[in-house]
């Protein structure tokens, strides 16, 4: 029978099919962080369970840390408790931590590819929905439940149905000024933040093909936002590259024998998928989302949808998501105040996002009104950017660099937009109160979100290039 | 993790007409911080429920003493976004045992069901007749049946099938996780490890 990739990948993994029930899956990698896991530690103590297989995990704190003055202990009490115990946890279960400050630390998604743990066929999965990113490398990896995070913790297994299977191919070459980032709200904008709910999506199509790592992982990692489980891209060169020579990488003849094996992951001529979509690239311009879904999102040249024609709660809904961003019906993205911009999280805060930010704002300035936020996903990105010369042109144009970690992606840390305030950010998540109380999110690329950081207004980087 | 044998509940329901209700709006992540699964229903829709001086917004329907029950009905696509089992806990936590909606979104479901919290989906078209059947009657009841899969609506004796898989349903009436059977199939892992 032929197969898809993500067959080819999914039934090597399944351990027993319960009957009238789920797969039983096994996973090649767990990370783990400080919010999702104290609670799966605490059940699995109670049963009197020690972690099944500790040389899989990897874990790091992230979501809950400062961005300034790592050095000094957490100020927020439940903030340093929640990483403490996972400092702990790990100490106990013989789980290797990545703490502040060390080599290793960062957002999960940005460690694991960045070492070379994230590697093509392995199942991967973390207490964190936008673990699609590392799909990018041709994996399967999604996010899961705490409880579910408490089944690998005890077996390195998780139950788990199998998903229906969707290729999304993007035709063509992508305009100037247009980003992996803009492909992923392009893809939710058109088949919203439900259209992938139940599936898998097999990115492909010469655009994709075309993408760098980093862009791989900026549109595996928005996949989540479509529903779907989890995206991934075949392995190819591109691939094989960034993952050679990376600390845990295989080495020597073990490359030789992984190599030979990743190859052949790719979607057999003909398989079939239960639901395909088709785009071009041409028709993609930088996006921005003008609402409180990533679905709802535009061209940054164009106006906000108007709701005639909608009924029902869908068209209650839609008002009330404008009324919460303070928008109306018809009005122009373009020349929209901005207050603040935020560079950073797992989808934006690679080295190549912060490379196209720094090109685009050298030799221009911040804009006055704006407080930008400029957060690497990890501290080897921290370290790439000085090695690079990247924060001298940053502070040139009057910004600021700070310390790795999710910040204001979902603000759990003192990274918080006011409310009422705008803010452009190359994060994930626009919901309602998501970078903090009554904050407004405005997604867009890094590209986007330094034209408004300079301009003071939204802009169309296009036109600063 | 340890939760009460789910068999039939016969309530009323609370309204919450609006469509994408992702996990941020049920649990905010300020409050994510616990590191205990405790005291969650307090923050549930926090920030829907509360003013930022921390009095209730008399027009959100949880404070609406008109409606309560076990039963909580959403709009469709309810439980977008994040993996956080934090929101299913805090549905949980609060009374709700029942989530009623057109369509969910996969790791809230998942979660929901390793809860002990039942997500039902019912069509558009009968998910309007409650929410109809509540704005007539706030005290109007509804059973859930487990066993026979089934949702009705008590006053007009409609009712709608709703699925749930075979394990899942085995577990929700015995209060039974996962865990316990993966443990159980350790022996086996270690062969599949070796293969
Ligand atoms: S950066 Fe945002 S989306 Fe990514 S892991 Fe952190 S909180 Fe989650």
């Amino acid at each position: 029978m032929k197969k898809t990739l993500f067959d080819k990948i999914w039934d090597a993994h399944v351990v027993k099919q319960v009957k009238g029930g789920p797969n039983v899956l096994y996973i090649d990698r767990h990370f783990i962080h400080e919010v999702t896991s104290p609670v799966a530690f605490l059940g699995l103590k109670n049963r009197g369970l020690k972690v099944f297989r500790p040389d899989r995990t990897t874990a790091t704190p992230d979501h809950n840390v400062p961005t300034i003055n790592q050095h000094l202990s957490i100020k927020d009490e439940l903030s340093r408790n929640q990483v403490e115990m996972l400092k702990m946890n790990c100490e106990e279960n013989g789980i290797v931590y990545h703490g502040l400050g060390t080599e290793g630390h960062g957002v999960v998604h940005i460690i694991g590819p960045e070492m070379g743990l994230t590697q093509p066929g392995m199942t991967i999965v973390c207490g964190d929905s936008h673990t699609s990113t590392h799909g990018a490398f041709g994996a399967i990896a999604f996010g899961i439940g705490t409880s579910e995070v408490e089944m690998v913790l005890a077996s390195q297994c998780i139950m788990q149905p199998k998903p229906k299977k969707m290729r999304i191919s993007i035709n063509g070459e992508l305009g100037k000024g247009v980003t992996a980032k803009d492909i992923a709200l392009f893809i939710i904008s058109k088949i919203s933040t439900s259209g992938g709910t139940g599936h898998f999506i097999e990115y492909a199509g010469s655009a994709i093909t075309g993408l760098s790592m980093e862009g791989r992982m900026t549109l595996c990692n928005l996949s989540i936002e479509s529903g779907a489980r989890g995206g991934m891209i075949a392995p190819d060169e591109t691939t094989f590259e960034y993952v050679k020579g990376r600390k845990f990488a295989p080495k020597g003849e073990d490359w030789e024998k992984a190599l030979a094996n990743w190859k052949e992951l790719k979607t057999d001529e003909g398989a079939e998928f239960d639901t395909e979509y088709s785009f071009e690239a041409a028709d993609i311009e930088p996006m921005i989302t003008y609402g409180t879904n990533p679905g709802m999102g535009i061209g940054v040249t164009q106006s906000i949808p108007v709701s005639e024609g909608m009924e029902g709660t869908d068209k209650t809904t839609y008002q009330k998501s404008l009324q919460y961003m303070g928008y109306k019906e018809g009005d122009k993205m373009k020349g929209k105040p901005v207050d603040y911009v935020f560079l950073g999280s797992c989808t934006n805060g690679r080295i190549e996002d912060f490379r196209e930010f720094a090109a685009f704002i050298k030799g221009k300035k911040k804009a006055d009104n704006v407080t930008a936020w400029l957060v690497p996903g990890s501290k080897a990105v921290e370290n790439q950017i000085r090695k690079e010369g990247l924060v001298e042109i940053i502070e040139e144009a009057g910004f600021v660099l700070r310390q790795p970690g999710c910040s204001a992606c979902l603000a759990m840390n003192d990274d918080k937009i006011p409310e009422g305030k705008y803010s452009v950010s190359t994060s994930n998540r626009n919901f309602e109160g998501r970078q903090g109380p009554g904050a407004r999110t405005l997604l867009a690329s890094p590209l986007t979100a330094a034209a408004a950081a300079v301009n003071g207004v939204i802009s169309d980087p296009r036109e600063m290039m | 993790m340890a939760y009460d044998k789910f068999t039939i509940i016969n309530t009323s329901a609370v309204p919450l007409p609006i469509e994408n209700v992702d996990t941020d709006q049920i649990i905010p992540a300020r409050f994510l911080k616990a590191v205990e699964r405790k005291g969650f229903g307090d923050n549930l829709f926090r920030d829907w429920r509360y003013n930022r001086d921390g009095s209730p917004k008399a027009d959100f329907p949880l404070n609406n003493n008109k409606y309560s029950g076990k039963i909580l009905v959403g709009g469709k696509n309810f439980g977008s976004g994040s993996s956080r089992e934090h929101a299913a806990w805090a549905i949980y936590d609060y009374g709700f045992r029942v989530v009623v909606s057109s369509f969910f979104a996969d790791i809230f479901k998942g979660n929901a069901l390793n809860n002990g919290l039942l997500p039902v989906v019912v069509s558009p078209e009968f998910l309007q007749k409650i929410f109809d059947e509540i704005e007539k009657d706030a005290n109007a009841t509804f059973e859930v049946n487990l066993e026979e899969q089934k949702f009705t609506i008590n006053s007009t004796g409609e009712s709608s099938d709703f699925e749930i898989n075979t394990y899942k349903k085995h577990c929700l009436q015995n209060g039974l996780d996962d865990i316990d059977y993966l443990v159980e199939m350790k022996e086996q892992i270690e062969i599949f490890e070796a293969s």
